[in-house]
């Protein structure tokens, strides 16, 4: 179920040539394009800094494929792996907090008991403006 | 310590498909193209067809917005949502937060039993369909408050859904009557609330403080049902009233308990919706209603000088008294919703579906929460209209003000005077001389047995109505006098002697025989002249009324 969620964003940002064949084409580069590796390091903060790593998640991509294969006409999807599993309800009471000193000790800054962070996001360099190793 | 600009600082959130634009001449698509928003996103709005671009008519043409809602309120309870720390407004920075808060490694979110009844109580005071079972979501994205780099929601399968909200209106320009409008509830999910941001623009930097982080929210989506400010504010009220009385939010706006974020758009009628705008930082219930008829306002005069409206996020400025652009960073959001790996579904039972032997503390079973839900604002303004008679608007009044309705039952307990009466001076005159001194309920210097005295007093014609408005002058005072110690000090009291008024009457008709000829005549002015004489004489001691009455019988 994670995979097919996978997919399914992978699906939503690929656009125009769309190939719903259910044989994955493994043979790389062109099927993940540069939109979609752009708005994945935004997103996730994760840096596809080679083609290597590119064609790695190419290959990801094409291994988690192969679920389509198989034919799930009429099963239900899981939700969960722990969905047979009886959601723990905790009764209300304060047991947990009081260690302000403990968490902030973590941080990098600090500010008189706050964690000091940068003033807002900071956005990616535009795609243009770095090194594009995909278009070199 | 510093005391840096705390301004609204969440990002932007994306809601795309309910509002696809079809009328104004550059088409814009949903922003996401993430299909996993699309599927939350199918809107109930029905899809207008799109249709080719056509220039908007110039004046002449009318306007109608479409106002959604959404709704945040914190849930009242001692601990968070997913962790044991404490939920408190004012506390040390960072001193109500645990390692789960902080989102250190190797924690894990145990759910508040607490969160899912209010959740569960809301949702049936909503009229909403409970889901049975529900389910947590992760909702991604980077913030300096949301230390685990996503929000733990339900955006599949929410824990409530398909409800009303019924609210009252004022009808036309007369302030006295009140008609009645629901507002669809699209959903209510539990979700987590992000920590604290306060910008410290001096040192270009923000100060982060979670204690705010994970505190459980209830999250109310309604559907685009409303039309204009007034409206939002009566269903924000409403919602408010309804929530304080289940006891599941505090609701207080200013505390940031409740937070509204308005989507607006303008449209002509028959023709595709417009762009919306989402309107944030609303802190109170008139800067909500300001703020909405601010932006249909600019969005019509913008569409009418032939701009275009962008689908942007905008706060509201009190000061400017409109709204302004929010600083919108990031762009298109894709929020990269999946389901929360380590929470099993939520499943919730009633009577029939419990299984047996169940610990008590594991299950949570509607039918019994349903049962034991308190009477909602609804009801118990019908059973003011049909317990004292009086009219719909004036129960809104009653319970619209806090306390005011507890001051009421307390002079009405105590006090002879009827319904109607007690309400025209509560409504009326208490409730004016608060306001005009700005004070609460709770802060009134004149205690419900003091009113009730009075009333006694006038019920019993023992003053008249104008001694009673004198009275109710000296008890504001606050010094610990009775009604009745005030009459007798001041001589207030009526003239009880109806031989004696008589006499005066008499004398007075005696020497004034021009006058009574008048009235005589059938001069209205002639008779008051009479009446204000003889008041005079009686040193205001005498009702009106009975002057009058005396006063023609004896003439004729």
């Amino acid at each position: 179920m994670a995979a097919r969620a996978v997919w399914l964003a992978f699906r939503g940002g690929l656009g125009r040539r769309q190939a719903f064949s259910t044989k994955a084409n493994v043979q790389g580069s062109g099927r993940i394009t540069v939109e979609v590796i752009e708005h994945l390091e935004r997103l996730a903060l994760v840096d596809f800094g080679s083609r290597e790593a590119v064609a790695r998640l190419e290959k990801a991509v094409a291994f988690a494929d192969r679920l389509r294969e198989v034919d799930t006409d009429g099963v239900e999807p899981m939700e969960s792996v722990l969905e047979d599993r009886c959601l723990y309800l905790r009764s209300d009471n304060v047991a947990e907090g009081n260690c302000a000193e403990e968490l902030l000790q973590n941080s990098h800054r600090v500010m008189e008991e706050y964690f000091v962070a940068p003033p807002g996001n900071i956005s990616l360099p535009k795609l243009d403006k770095q090194e594009s190793f995909l278009h070199s | 310590m510093a005391a840096p600009m705390l301004r609204g600082v969440s990002p932007v959130r994306r809601w795309s498909l309910a509002w696809v634009d079809g009328g104004s001449r550059h088409r814009r698509t949903s922003p996401n193209g993430s299909t996993s928003n699309r599927i939350r996103e199918q809107s109930s709005v029905a899809q207008q067809p799109l249709h080719t671009a056509q220039k908007p008519r110039k004046g002449g043409h009318k306007w109608a917005a479409v106002v959604g809602l959404e709704i945040h309120a914190q849930i009242s309870s001692n601990s968070k949502l997913f962790s044991g720390s404490q939920v408190s407004f004012t506390a040390p920075p960072n001193s109500l937060v645990s390692f789960f808060d902080a989102s250190l490694p190797g924690t894990l979110p145990v759910l508040n039993r607490r969160c899912v009844e209010a959740a569960v109580m809301t949702g049936l005071a909503l009229n909403c369909r409970i889901n049975k079972k529900s389910l947590f979501d992760r909702k991604h994205y980077f913030y300096a408050d949301l230390p685990a780099g996503y929000q733990i929601t339900q955006q599949r399968l929410p824990i409530a859904a398909n409800g009303s909200l019924s609210y009252g209106v004022f009808v036309g320009n007369r302030w006295s009557h009140m008609a009645t409008k629901t507002v669809r509830i699209k959903q209510i999910q539990l979700e987590q609330d992000s920590g604290k941001s306060l910008h410290d623009d001096l040192r270009s930097q923000t100060l982060i403080d979670l204690n705010r982080a994970g505190v459980g929210l209830l999250e109310v989506v309604m559907e685009p049902d409303l039309s204009c400010g007034e409206e939002a504010a009566a269903v924000v009220k409403e919602l408010q009233l309804i929530l304080q009385a289940l006891g599941t939010s505090q609701a207080n706006m200013a505390e940031g308990q409740l937070r509204v974020d308005a989507n607006i758009s303008v449209h002509h009628p028959g023709e595709p919706l417009g762009i919306r705008t989402e309107v944030k930082n609303l802190n109170s219930i008139r800067f909500l209603a300001r703020a909405i008829d601010h932006e249909i306002q600019r969005q019509i005069n913008e569409l009418e000088s032939g701009g275009e409206i962008l689908n942007e996020t905008r706060s509201f400025d009190p000061k400017l008294g409109c709204t302004v652009p929010m600083r919108d960073k990031e762009g298109k959001q894709d929020y990269r919703f999946m389901p929360e790996p380590n929470l099993p579904p939520l499943v919730l039972y009633d009577t029939a579906s419990l299984p047996a032997g169940a610990d008590s503390q594991q299950v949570i079973n509607i039918d019994q929460i349903r049962d034991a839900l308190p009477e909602l604002p609804s009801a118990t303004r019908k059973r003011l209209v049909q317990q004292y008679g009086m009219l719909p608007e004036h129960s809104f009044a009653l319970l619209n003000e806090a306390g005011l309705l507890q001051f009421f039952q307390n002079v009405m307990k105590e006090t002879r005077a009827e319904p109607k009466k007690v309400t025209s001076w509560v409504l009326n005159t208490l409730l004016g001389y608060l306001k005009h001194h700005n004070l609460a309920v709770s802060e009134s210097p004149i205690t419900p047995s003091a009113l009730a005295g009075l009333l006694d007093l006038l019920d019993s014609k023992a003053i008249s109505s104008s001694a009673a408005k004198q009275v109710f002058e000296e008890l504001w005072k606050g010094e610990a006098k009775t009604a009745a110690q005030i009459v007798s000090e001041k001589q207030l009291e009526l003239m009880q002697d109806q031989e004696a008024l008589e006499r005066l009457c008499q004398s007075m008709m005696e020497g004034h025989p021009q006058v009574v000829m008048d009235m005589k005549k059938g001069n209205p002015r002639a008779i008051n002249k009479l009446i204000g004489l003889v008041r005079k004489a009686t040193l205001n001691r005498a009702d009106p009324a009975v002057i009058k009455d005396t006063l023609e019988r004896l003439s004729s």
